[in-house]
């Protein structure tokens, strides 16, 4: 019963599946998208206070926690290539944490674009916008991390031992949001801690992330392919692939 | 004969501690550097007590993380360079031992060192004496943290030859929640009120680090050098 996930292990098998699992993805993720965009930025009321612009949340709140997923991804990826040597955990590692640095960058843009009509200003040192920057730059050490060893195989164990090293940060900053708040009070902050939505906000809301959870699976899948590929280049089986 | 991991501490410990000495020059430059950056500070703003003043905490702490960042380049890359932390690796033992030992060696050559000129470079900053004990308490929590969080970062980047910025680009993240609260409690001793709070917070941020980091670190150290 279990044989299905010990070929997930298989480079060869993981390549044909990505393949056959991206088009529901990415049909899924246009699918949603599309329905949460429609709803979301036509159909559903403008807020009372904030009016048109509380719209951003449509695409800033499916990126930010898309961005926590896609690091946690990384994170179990690289440590299950790291401690079984699973070559397949560092390609998924790697094929998600550029994936990731762009959904904490569209999370911190759209965030900035949505502080300006309504905090006056683009950027705040807020614990959240200050933790997710340290996000980005987690992203950006893993990332560096590994393209600064020449031997592939070092590179992928030392940016899953970083990536693995700092989701231990995470819960840790994510904490420190309620106390830098006591320390420096009266921040002025947005909280989205339980928000009292009407359905006609919030289903667009639950479509779009559903839709990024989608779409960020899609982009796995074709950027996973791709680094098998780069990975097994000198293997038999990829250039029976490339022909056929 | 056996050696007990207490012997191979205390060894290690021993080695790392005379070869700093003998390099009194490495030594003194993070000081230096910490001295001369925090100079900077003063000289650029206008000198206004009060607008120093709030400034101090942050400066003092930044200062320290770029000043122990400067030394913990050399933390294992010159026993890497020449050989001697292959032969500690093969020596058979526990590498945790080991890296416990020199990044203590580290701490104690650079943090308590960095302890000593602090309060010269807080008087210069115009902090009041009161609150010195809780600057010192948190200075010295934090670079100990430091330290450990340091030896991840150097353990992950020792076979690179252009790791120092990448040693940056890996610890300053980490060790940002070590800012927040450092800087915290300096400013509330400043201020007069109780920073106990926040020390608390960074001891336990140091004991997480000296518990976990040496793991991590360590095993660091084995995918780099293997």
């Amino acid at each position: 019963m279990w044989t299905w996930f010990y070929r997930l292990a298989s480079p060869p098998y993981v390549y044909r599946v990505a393949a056959l699992w991206l088009p529901w993805l990415l049909g899924g993720a246009l699918l949603t998208i599309g329905y949460g965009l429609i709803d979301g930025l036509v159909f559903a009321p403008p807020d009372y206070q904030q009016g048109d612009a509380f719209r951003i949340i449509y695409v800033h709140a499916p990126s930010a926690w898309l961005s926590l997923f896609a690091y946690v991804t990384m994170a179990v990826a690289g440590g299950i290539g790291l401690i079984w040597r699973i070559k397949i955990g560092h390609a998924v590692a790697a094929a998600s944490a550029p994936i990731g640095a762009s959904f904490t960058l569209a999370a911190l843009v759209t965030g900035s674009l949505w502080g300006r009509p309504m905090w006056g200003t683009y950027w705040a040192w807020d614990p959240r916008l200050t933790s997710e920057l340290i996000l980005l730059f987690l992203y950006v050490g893993v990332m560096a991390l590994r393209s600064a060893f020449d031997d592939p195989n070092r590179g992928d164990r030392a940016a899953a031992l970083l990536a693995v090293v700092g989701v231990v940060n995470v819960p840790i900053i994510h904490f420190s949001v309620v106390w830098w708040n006591s320390l420096h009070q009266g921040a002025t902050v947005a909280k989205l801690g339980k928000p009292q939505m009407p359905g006609s906000m919030l289903w667009p809301l639950l479509a779009m992330l559903l839709g990024f959870m989608l779409f960020y699976g899609a982009v796995l899948c074709i950027r996973l392919r791709g680094e098998v590929l780069n990975r097994e280049r000198q293997s038999a089986w990829v250039r029976e692939a490339i022909k056929s | 004969m056996p050696v007990s991991a207490w012997d191979v501490f205390l060894l290690v410990l021993r080695r790392e501690l005379t070869l700093s000495f003998r390099r009194p020059d490495q030594l003194v430059q993070p000081l230096v550097f910490f001295v001369i950056v925090t100079t900077l500070f003063p000289l650029g703003l206008s000198v206004q007590l009060s607008l120093l003043r709030e400034m101090a905490p942050a400066v003092l702490w930044v200062a320290a993380l770029l000043a122990s960042l400067l030394s913990l380049d050399a933390l294992f890359k010159s026993d890497a360079e020449d050989g001697t932390l292959e032969q500690l690796v093969l020596s058979g033992q526990g590498l945790y031992v080991i890296v416990v030992a020199k990044t203590l060696a580290h701490w104690l050559v650079s943090g308590a060192a960095l302890l000593l000129v602090s309060p010269l470079v807080a008087t210069a900053l115009a902090i009041p004496l009161a609150a010195f004990p809780t600057m010192l308490l948190s200075l010295s929590l934090g670079t100990l943290t430091l330290s450990w969080l340091g030896a991840i970062g150097a353990g992950l980047t020792v076979g690179l030859k252009r790791g120092n910025v990448l040693i940056s680009l890996i610890v300053l993240p980490l060790a940002m929640p070590l800012l927040i609260f450092g800087a915290g409690a300096t400013d509330r001793a400043i201020a007069g009120t109780s920073a106990l709070g926040a020390c608390y917070l960074l001891a336990a941020l140091c004991v997480l680090t000296c518990t976990l980091a040496p793991f991590a670190a360590a095993a660091a150290l084995e995918v780099t050098l293997e």
